[in-house]
């Protein structure tokens, strides 16, 4: 008698776990597997949405790979924005993490003032730091003549547009970068600190040996989490400089949606996406591989 | 000595940090300041932070140029819709990934947390066909119905790390006075998980209020633009007015700012709950 009553409860919780979980699995089939699948098609055919799909097998990677110059500008500034911008944004949040992971008068506000521009983003975002960075009248170049030194150019110079783009995106993330690393600083155990300075060790030293590696998982965490987010920079280039001067901002995803959205070329597009998927797979499993190794974890498990 | 030193230090700290607010704080007050200033006004130097005269017509400047009321309509229309769908279906998912026990849910777990890592790119040109054949360009669906079959798999996991941490005991004491799966969602444990379901509301809010790319691909026509993108093609159009622009911009900042201050603990909870919980 039990073990029947017990196996129709199984089932019927199995059903609800199946129906509760429906949206989802729906959603997932409709709106991620059905159109991976399609993708993967598109990128070997010939599509612009007109006339249907036509197979031409791997001309769309060859042409990307080998004759695209276009395509491998893409690649070199996407690359050159996440090289220089991830380590700025974990370095630069993990300093004000640290300033103002204490208690002390006044902090909360000052986290709500870091935190703020974080809110802000797309085309608000953009408009400001366009009217900001405006080479005569903007309040950066006009800031820096007060201490003397004559601005560049920024989103209108081949030199200084993609740098632009890193300090605006400095800005608008650090604080909420911070956040995250306050809430790792602050469940780091006191008592490590303690012992620490009763056997004199200084600020550098417990940084190095008790912050740092307690902290490496959500260090760690964030770093992939900020490559990938670079790796898909879009909408700053698309509204400030549509990916000029002299394609200095065309970055990946802006050539990915000029292939797409203006030239309908969806196979090509489709090609890119998966190029893309590619890479960013190499880069994180490479970053598990030789970052993965250096974090520290709890000995819990 | 040592007691002036460590004095000595928080004042530094302390100057470090003000400075660096101050500094966080310039660009709003530029583009607050700018907003206020005759059109000709924008282009004096040096800078005069206090504008003279105050121009209030920049701000209705912005809403008589472009249609900015009917903009502002579409965009709650959109943002409001899918933050229904978020809450309803994402809870609904997220209390059968953390209470329900059904076989190939930890698998199937483990795939959802996959597709947060998967580039949106590889899927939008598809989405675009399929929305295509639905003749659902130029309407609202292709930007509201994904939110209703969970379409943002970060609040499914949000919220299921949150229904992990209510108590066992309360769904089992529930769960013995014999109520069913969706009596103990919907009365245990939803009241319970207020904090996350209004997490999840307000970043719901922030990403679609703010959504670019969605009505650049799917909206056509003028009547139909939210907020952001019928700024930007009035800032495609008219690049020199720099006060009404910021005036515009200072427009579409405020709901999202009041929502920031109104609702600042929910923010640093749902930071820190997917932030640590990796």
């Amino acid at each position: 008698m039990k073990p029947a009553t017990r196996y129709s409860t199984t089932h019927r919780e199995w059903a609800a776990g199946f129906a509760f979980a429906s949206p989802w699995i729906i959603g997932f089939l409709l709106f991620t597997v059905a159109p991976i699948c399609m993708s993967f098609y598109y990128s070997f055919c010939r599509y612009d949405v007109l006339r249907p799909p036509m197979f031409i097998g791997i001309e769309n990677y060859r042409f990307l790979l080998m004759e695209s110059e276009k395509f491998w500008k893409s690649v070199y500034n996407t690359v050159y924005f996440t090289v220089c911008r991830v380590p700025l944004v974990i370095a630069g949040s993990l300093l004000l993490a640290l300033l103002l992971a204490r208690p002390r008068r006044g902090i909360g506000l000052a986290r709500t003032i870091f935190y703020m521009p974080s809110i802000i983003s797309g085309v608000a975002l953009s408009l400001i730091w366009l009217w900001l960075y405006n080479p005569k009248y903007g309040l950066v170049n006009q800031g820096l003549a007060l201490l003397g030194v004559k601005g560049p150019m920024w989103l209108n110079s081949p030199a200084w547009s993609k740098e632009a783009i890193i300090f605006m995106g400095l800005w608008s993330i650090g604080g909420g970068r911070m956040i995250v690393m306050i809430a790792g600083l602050n469940a780091i155990p006191q008592h490590l600190y303690e012992s620490a300075s009763i056997d004199g060790a200084g600020w550098w030293s417990q940084f190095r040996h008790i912050t740092l590696p307690q902290l490496s998982s959500t260090l760690f965490l964030l770093t992939i989490v900020e490559v990938i987010g670079s790796f898909q920079v879009f909408t700053e280039a698309y509204l400030m400089t549509s990916g000029g001067p002299l394609d200095s901002t065309l970055f990946y995803n802006l050539e990915l949606y000029y292939k797409a959205f203006q030239e309908y070329n969806m196979g090509l597009a489709s090609a890119m996406a998966w190029l893309l998927f590619v890479g960013t797979l190499i880069v994180t499993v490479f970053m598990f591989h030789v970052l993965g190794r250096r974090v520290y974890y709890e000995a819990e498990q | 000595m040592l007691i002036k030193g460590k004095t000595l230090k928080n004042v530094n700290q302390q100057t470090v940090i003000w400075a660096g607010a101050l500094l966080m704080l310039i660009p709003l007050l530029w583009m607050i300041s700018s907003s206020l200033k005759t059109p000709q006004g924008v282009f004096e130097t040096p800078i005069r932070w206090i504008p003279k005269p105050v121009y209030w017509e920049n701000y209705t400047k912005a809403f008589q140029a472009m249609p900015t009321l009917l903009y502002t309509r579409n965009t709650i229309i959109i943002t409001a819709c899918s933050i229904i769908g978020y809450l309803v279906s994402g809870s609904l998912v997220a209390y059968s990934f953390a209470r329900l026990r059904w076989p190939g849910r930890d698998s199937l777990f483990y795939v959802l947390v996959g597709t947060m890592m998967l580039p949106p790119q590889v899927t939008i040109v598809p989405l675009f066909v399929i929305f295509r054949n639905l003749h659902w360009i130029n309407t609202y669906y292709p930007l509201v119905v994904p939110a209703y079959l969970t379409g943002w798999p970060f609040f499914i996991f949000l919220m299921r790390q949150y229904f992990l941490t209510i108590p066992l005991d309360l769904t089992d004491a529930a769960r013995v006075d014999g109520a069913g799966h969706l009596r103990i969602y919907w009365s245990v444990i939803l009241p319970l998980a207020q904090p996350a379901l209004a997490t999840v509301a307000i970043f719901a809010f922030l990403l679609h209020w703010n959504d670019f790319f969605g009505p650049l691909i799917y909206l056509a026509e003028d009547s139909k633009f939210t907020l952001a993108l019928g700024l930007m093609s009035y800032a495609g159009r008219h690049q020199s007015e720099w006060s009404v622009l910021m005036a515009a911009s200072v427009v579409m900042l405020l709901p999202p700012l009041m929502v920031f201050f109104f609702c600042q603990r929910y923010f640093v909870e749902g930071i820190a709950l997917t932030g640590t919980k990796g």
